[in-house]
């Protein structure tokens, strides 16, 4: 046993005590909650072998379209509902770029992305500009002053009930054997009966309409403002944490707290005194490089679906 | 010619993709407990007719009719409900799936699935036709025999009044053709109408009431198997005339002829090889896969000039002793040498300098598709074609116009290898083989899926390079093309070599046996 040096003993003690464990865990789980709703959302898209790289763009869309119905309306429900049919509609573009006309993924997907985030700050920049308009009525959360459980409804459902039910239904129901056949082997699928281009195309829109969830829960339940720069970059760490997660629902959920857990802890440490010297800048990116890094260690064998990447076309 | 009344009839069916006419004007029915054969050489269009009937494939002209009413047919959603199974010719599993999530595939709706009722089922459709097969393996696991007796019980999974088997035998072995013959005879007595794809003269021969001869899309002859003798079928096939010999013909489909009843003479061997080093030698070759032998301390010597064949129902052992021999995979004991040298530990590279040629099984995975037919015809020695730093454009050109030449490869040096059909595909990857003077030559299948000119082709080449004095060691499911080629035919049995006989001793009854496992004293 080699003693530390005293003075790293007290820095790294000094660390641990300024660390509030409850608010970290409460913080982790709303950090979490748009990842895990979006991630979700890709792994079901992803399951057909398409990978959809508009999700970004997607969770740009699902941010900005429920705001500024519950902006206009008043009501959050309605901007949330508003946001859903917003991500089916991105989903169906989506589909009709890479099923029906067979283009390119990579291209169609992060084209839908800049196409989507420009048109939310153009729409944004020309009905604001200069404001800065905050929603009367936001999500309210659950449970206030108890510490861990004082989360958005859209928290509670993202955990306890969307993960567990889009694990069953992908292991348990004819769709997820549908979803798992396409994204395969979709040759097979079609032999078997089931439609590739109906199965992509309902993956795609229930997948994106999850994402736009992911979206307007930071606009409608966190913030209860819009800004542009609203998702920074949490669709490409879901599309890190599907990989990371090999297209199955608990990983990804496993890898959201992960990617949750450090960025709370970065915002705790920047506010204390003893980390005011490490530039901020490498402080925000811990969560990053945390991704990155569990990537790197779980999945580098991945197994790619048979699909992936592939638009069929019959002979 | 009388026929029972049609249940399904093709009429008048036309395909075209581009410029080629892959069916034209097309017509074919089945009736109820009937096997109707459907015989061309590769490329013929008999899967695209298949196709179209199940409806994977959009016909440009004709039309489809079940009990003399027509039958629109748009997807095999439409063909399963109207009573049409099929088995393609490149299986349709879901290798991630168990058995009974394929076969319990079209069935699934879209709520929960009953797995134990969906087993029971599978159980049930298995014991039926008399297949055994633990439903929860995944396919993956599955031999190619297996797989396809998995593919038949999917087919018939829904109620199923025609079944279509496209070219079921191309990846069994005698027993399983044997046991397949004898699931489609109770199936035509269950009054099913049986739609079988086959290359092989012999098996159509036996197995089908009628023949439809296609040729080129075109339908050439139609026979009641009963009245037509192999010759004729063979000729209709080719397009050649009833009256050309056709000794070749037969020999190269796999029939016996009168010239060579069973064996062919031994090769003329010319020098003494026993002062010479054997061409392979393997010692306790083994490979474990989580504490199971794979391939089970093999140990045979190849030596100049003679050729080696490994016969064995499929999944004995074969694809991973070709995986040991070419270097793909990790010897876990043993020894391995090639023409003297230890090449156990070293990698396919190594091997290559050695001496060593292989022909492998898989062909689209032997060659980058992508890439032209002279790019893939160095990729075994690319450094010999770079200089300076550079890669040798006009070299390589002269080189595969070279071989493009002496192997008759139908294609232009600059042509991607992924529009090349399968039998021009092996012809490259022949011609890239022996274009470096292997001294042992490895092969596995290296006819499987080619046409009768291509096939004689193969087999010529092969015994040049024996005559040349390299050693061969091939890996075959066909028992006539073992016996046209080898010297001596070692059979393996769950990875353990079970006897080696000489080729005069090589009957089929006796192969047979020692491919279950029994072995027989020489
Ligand atoms: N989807 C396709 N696109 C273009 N050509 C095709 C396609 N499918 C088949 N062909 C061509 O049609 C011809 C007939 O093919 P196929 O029906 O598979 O023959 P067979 O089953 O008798 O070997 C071949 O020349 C093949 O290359
Ligand atoms: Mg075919």
């Amino acid at each position: 046993m080699v003693a530390a040096p005293r003075s790293t003993y007290s820095c790294v003690w000094g660390w641990v005590v300024s660390i509030d464990l409850l608010a970290l865990v409460g913080a982790m789980l709303t950090i979490a909650t748009p990842l895990v709703w979006a991630g979700i959302g890709e792994v079901v898209v992803e399951r057909t072998g398409i990978l959809n790289l508009g999700i970004e763009g997607t969770m740009y869309l699902g941010a900005f379209i429920g705001f500024l119905a519950a902006l206009r309306t008043g009501s959050p429900w309605l901007g949330l509902l508003a946001a859903v049919v917003s991500g089916v509609v991105a989903g169906l573009a989506m589909a009709l770029l890479t099923v029906t006309l067979g283009l390119n993924q990579h291209v169609s997907g992060l084209g839908l992305t800049l196409f989507l985030i420009a048109v939310c700050e153009f729409t944004f920049r020309l009905l604001y500009a200069g404001e800065r308009p905050t929603l009367e009525q936001k999500f309210h959360t659950l449970l206030p002053g108890v510490a861990v459980l004082n989360q958005h409804w859209l928290t509670y459902v993202a955990f306890l009930v969307l993960a567990p039910a889009a694990w069953w239904v992908l292991r348990s129901t004819g769709m997820g054997y549908r979803l798992h056949a396409v994204g395969e082997n979709f040759e097979a699928a079609d032999v078997a009966g089931i439609s590739v281009a109906a199965t992509r195309y309902v993956a795609l829109m229930v997948g994106s309409a999850l994402m736009t969830v992911g979206g307007a829960f930071l606009t409608l339940a966190v913030l209860g403002s819009y800004t542009l720069d609203i998702i920074n970059g949490r669709g490409w760490v879901c599309i890190a944490l599907v990989i990371f997660a090999q297209w199955r629902v608990w990983p990804t959920v496993f890898g959201a707290l992960i990617f949750a857990v450090t960025d709370a802890l970065q915002l705790q440490l920047a506010i204390t005194t003893a980390f005011g010297s490490i530039p901020r800048e490498l402080m925000l990116a811990l969560p990053y490089l945390a991704v990155i890094t569990a990537l790197a260690v779980w999945g580098r064998k991945v197994r790619y679906p048979g699909s992936y990447l592939r638009a069929y076309r019959r002979g | 010619m009388s026929r029972p009344h049609a249940l399904l009839e093709l009429n008048g069916v036309t395909k075209r993709f581009g410029d080629l006419t892959a069916n034209d004007s097309v017509s074919v029915s089945v009736a109820a407990g009937e096997v109707v054969a459907l015989l061309g050489e590769n490329g013929a269009g008999k899967s695209t007719l298949m196709k179209i009937l199940y409806g994977l494939v959009r016909p440009d002209a004709g039309g489809i009719s079940m009990n003399g009413q027509p039958l629109h047919i748009g997807s095999p959603r439409d063909a399963m409900s109207a009573g049409i199974g099929m088995v393609t010719q490149e299986f349709s599993l879901v290798e991630t799936m168990t058995v009974t999530e394929n076969v319990a595939l079209s069935a699934v709706g879209l709520g929960i699935v009953d797995t134990r009722a969906a087993r029971q089922r599978v159980t049930a459709a298995m014991e039926r036709i008399g297949v055994d097969i633990e439903p929860d393996r995944l396919v993956s696991t599955l031999s190619l025999g297996e797989r396809q007796r998995v593919e038949i019980v999917k087919a018939l999974f829904h109620d199923c009044r025609v079944l279509i088997l496209d070219e079921p035998t191309a990846v069994l072995t005698p027993q399983d053709v044997r046991a397949l013959f004898a699931t489609i005879d109770r199936l035509r007595q269950t009054g099913l109408g049986v739609l079988f794809v086959s290359h092989k003269l012999r098996e159509v021969a036996e197995i089908s009431d009628r023949v439809v001869v296609l040729r080129r899309g075109q339908l050439v002859g139609e026979r009641v198997t009963s009245e037509v003798g192999v010759g004729e079928l063979a000729a209709l096939m080719m397009g050649v005339k009833a009256a050309a010999p056709v000794g070749d013909t037969a020999a190269a489909v796999g029939l016996p002829t009168e010239a060579s009843p069973d064996a062919p003479a031994a090769p003329d061997r010319g020098e003494s090889t026993t002062a010479q080093t054997p061409a392979l030698v393997l010692t306790e070759l083994t490979l474990e896969r989580h504490g199971r032998s794979i391939v089970d301390a093999v140990t045979l010597t190849v030596q100049r000039g003679e050729v080696v064949g490994i016969a064995g129902i499929t999944g004995n052992g074969q694809t991973e002793l070709m995986e040991l021999l070419c270097g793909t995979e990790q010897t876990t004991s043993g020894r391995m040498e090639v023409d003297g040298v230890d090449v156990t530990r070293s990698d396919v590279a190594g091997r290559l300098a050695a001496g060593l040629g292989r022909l492998t099984e898989d062909r689209r995975g032997s060659v980058v598709p992508q890439l032209s037919v002279e790019e893939n015809l160095v990729l075994e020695d690319l450094p010999t074609y770079v200089r300076r730093g550079l890669v040798d454009r006009t070299a390589i050109r002269a080189h595969a116009e070279r071989l493009i030449a002496r192997f008759d490869i139908v294609a232009t040096p600059a042509a991607a290898v992924s529009t090349l059909s399968g039998g021009n595909m092996q012809k490259v990857l022949l011609a890239r083989a022996l274009a470096r003077r292997p001294r042992l030559l490895v092969a596995a299948q290296p006819t499987r899926g080619l046409d009768i000119g291509a096939y004689q082709f193969v087999h010529s080449q092969l015994k040049e390079l024996r005559d040349s004095g390299a050693g061969l060691l091939l890996i075959s499911e066909d028992l006539d093309e073992m016996r046209a080629l080898c010297d001596r035919i070692a059979v393996l049995f769950r990875g353990r070599i079970v006897g080696t006989l000489t080729v005069e001793e090589a009957t089929s009854e006796r192969l047979g046996v020692m491919m279950t496992g029994e072995a027989v004293p020489a």
